[in-house]
This record gives C-alpha cells, sequence and structure tokens, in this order.
C-alpha cells in the first residue's frame, strides 16, 4: 500500500472559475460584491433602496440567487438595471459556475458595479468564492444578535455587516452593542453600518461605502493600463 | 472529491483503498455530513469500498505584530503574547485532499 500526498482543494473546480471571474472583473474594472444573509433578512429590499438611488444610465447590474420563483428579479427589474434571477433548484448558494453563465449573455466591459445577492443563508455560501472583492454580510435586528457566534465562517469573511431593519429596534430586545462585540470577535477588519430600507436611515452610510470601494478599484484599472 | 479521486485512480493505474481530506474548523463543512454523503455517493461507483479519513484543522490565526501564532477559543482572535487585536487567520478554512491510499493493480 503506497501513500500519495495530494494536496488540492476540494473546491478547486469553483476556485479556478471564481479566480477566471476576478481576472475579467478586474480587466473590465468592474466591481462585484456578494451579499450574504439568512431568508429575511432584508437583502432584496436593501438592493431595491440601492438601485432607486443611482442615477439612471449607471452602469449597474444585479444578479440574485433563489431555490424557486424569480419574485426577487421581478423586483428588482423594476428600477430600470439589468437584473438576472438565478434559480438554484435546491441548492443553497450560489457558485462561480453559475455566477459564469448567468454572466455569459451581458457584455463583461459595459458593468461597473455587479451586486451579487446571495441564496438566504448562513452557512453554505461562504465556502463558495464567486469572484468578488467584497463581502456583505445582512443582519436584521429581529434575527438576534448572536449570529456572528453562532455561524462565523460566515461573518469571518464579511468586509461590511449591514445591520438591518434598525428602526424595529424599539420593538425587539436586540441589543447593538453586543451585535457590533460580537461582529468585532469574529472579525476585527469588518465595517459595521446601521441600515433601516424602511426609514432610509443609514442608505447614505452604505451608499459611501459602496462608492468609495467601486471608486477606488476603478482608479486602480484607469492607473495600471 | 469522487471525480478527483477517479482521475488520479487511472493517473496512477492503481486501486484506491483510502482518501484522506483535511476539514477546516470554519469551512462550513461538518465531518459526519461529509461521511454520510461520501459512503452514500460511494456505493454506486466502483470505487467501493473507499475509507475517507478527516483531520480537523482548529481555527488558527497569527499576529500581524509579533507573528506569534496561536489558537482562536471562542472567538478570542487578540494575540495572547502581545495583546495585539490585529491578527489574521493562519488556518482554518481548509477543504483539502491531502492523501490517497493506493494499492498498485
Amino acid at each position: 500500500m503506497t501513500r500519495v500526498p495530494l494536496e488540492r482543494k476540494v473546491l478547486s473546480e469553483n476556485d479556478r472559475l471564481a479566480a477566471e471571474l476576478r481576472q475579467g472583473f478586474l480587466r473590465h474594472g468592474t466591481w462585484c460584491v456578494n451579499l450574504i444573509s439568512s431568508p429575511g433578512s432584508g437583502k432584496t429590499m436593501l438592493l431595491e433602496r440601492t438601485l432607486a438611488s443611482f442615477e439612471p444610465g449607471r452602469r449597474v447590474a444585479v444578479l440574485t440567487g433563489d431555490i424557486q420563483t424569480d419574485n426577487d428579479a421581478q423586483r428588482l427589474a423594476r428600477y430600470g438595471f439589468p437584473v438576472r434571477q438565478i434559480t438554484t433548484g435546491g441548492a443553497c448558494h450560489l457558485d462561480a459556475r453559475m455566477v459564469t453563465n448567468a454572466l455569459a449573455e451581458w457584455r463583461p466591459d459595459a458593468i461597473d458595479l455587479l451586486l451579487i445577492e446571495n441564496v438566504g443563508n448562513l452557512v453554505c455560501p461562504s465556502s463558495y468564492d464567486l469572484g468578488e472583492e467584497a463581502r456583505v454580510v445582512v443582519l436584521s435586528v429581529t434575527e438576534g444578535e448572536d449570529k456572528p457566534l453562532k455561524y462565523p465562517a460566515t461573518f469571518h469573511r464579511a468586509d461590511l455587516v449591514v445591520l438591518n431593519k434598525v428602526d424595529l429596534l424599539p420593538y425587539v430586545p436586540f441589543r447593538m452593542d453586543l451585535a457590533r462585540e460580537y461582529i468585532r470577535r469574529v472579525q476585527p477588519d469588518a465595517e459595521i453600518v446601521e441600515v433601516s430600507c424602511t426609514t432610509g436611515a443609514g442608505l447614505d452610510a452604505w451608499r459611501q461605502w459602496i462608492e468609495a470601494k467601486a471608486g477606488s478599484s476603478r482608479k486602480s484599472v484607469n492607473s495600471g493600463f | 472529491m469522487l471525480e478527483s479521486v477517479q482521475a488520479e485512480s487511472a493517473r496512477h493505474n492503481a486501486h484506491v483503498l483510502a482518501v484522506g481530506v483535511k476539514i477546516g474548523e470554519l469551512s462550513g463543512v461538518e465531518s459526519e455530513s461529509l461521511r454520510f454523503c461520501f459512503d452514500a455517493l460511494v456505493q454506486d461507483t466502483d470505487l467501493a469500498p473507499l475509507a475517507l479519513e478527516i483531520e480537523r484543522l482548529p481555527w488558527r490565526n497569527r499576529c500581524r505584530q509579533c507573528a506569534q501564532e496561536f489558537a482562536v477559543e471562542e472567538y478570542r482572535t487578540e494575540c495572547p503574547r502581545c495583546g495585539s487585536a490585529e491578527t489574521e487567520m493562519a488556518s482554518g478554512r481548509e477543504l483539502e485532499f491531502a492523501y490517497m491510499e493506493i494499492e498498485e493493480t
């Protein structure tokens, strides 16, 4: 019997496709963000408010993942930007191949900002790189402040945590100080914004975060060529 | 995983007895679930019987200030040596093939 060493990632196929996506995004100056959260935390509403705030003609596109229905794509398409639904048909996360296929019909150089709404799930999406430049985890105040401790793998990879539905704080026993502490414990580098998509509170900070990140990405592309 | 094992088996022209994988604490992969699926899938292939040997890797961070490497317990990511909060992951995300046990045919 012989032992053959095999130092290789199990998800190497996904990582290979994600690396291709990332190279493509970099080449075309596309800044891509992957939004992850549990079901019902308000990802779609956050994207609706975000799209509504963009000037017409902004080169933004949205991919939205769900196990079934194109309800989210219908909601998001109202804002006049290209939207494509990825129906996973059972899979609880998006993977790089699904993103590659969904992007195939769009001109890659026509998108400056690509927003990807992952399937609502705080577990599996964290393992699948989609070629994104940033990961955003949305946590709503009705879910409980200990989610970062319960799902550390997801929060550990967050560049930004959006604490959503803060207009409901008077009605739920959610402690913001604990939520912030738990996020910091799992990922000290994550930025945090508090948002209410109903009242609009915090949406400016969220937009500024996007513009700062997407803007610096474009600058580096311009200076690089 | 099984496709990779099949490819390696063909490449070495050998019968595979076992496959070893490393699973990090923060990989999002549960050993027992992986074992359950693996066994269920292997049954219907010519790889059966094939053993799955799992090595769990704990979450470890490295300090950006003093380079100390340490196990992260209870989400305490600050450096136990110098107290810095600036630490980064050293291991814990793995989902990797480590080895195959083969028998030449």
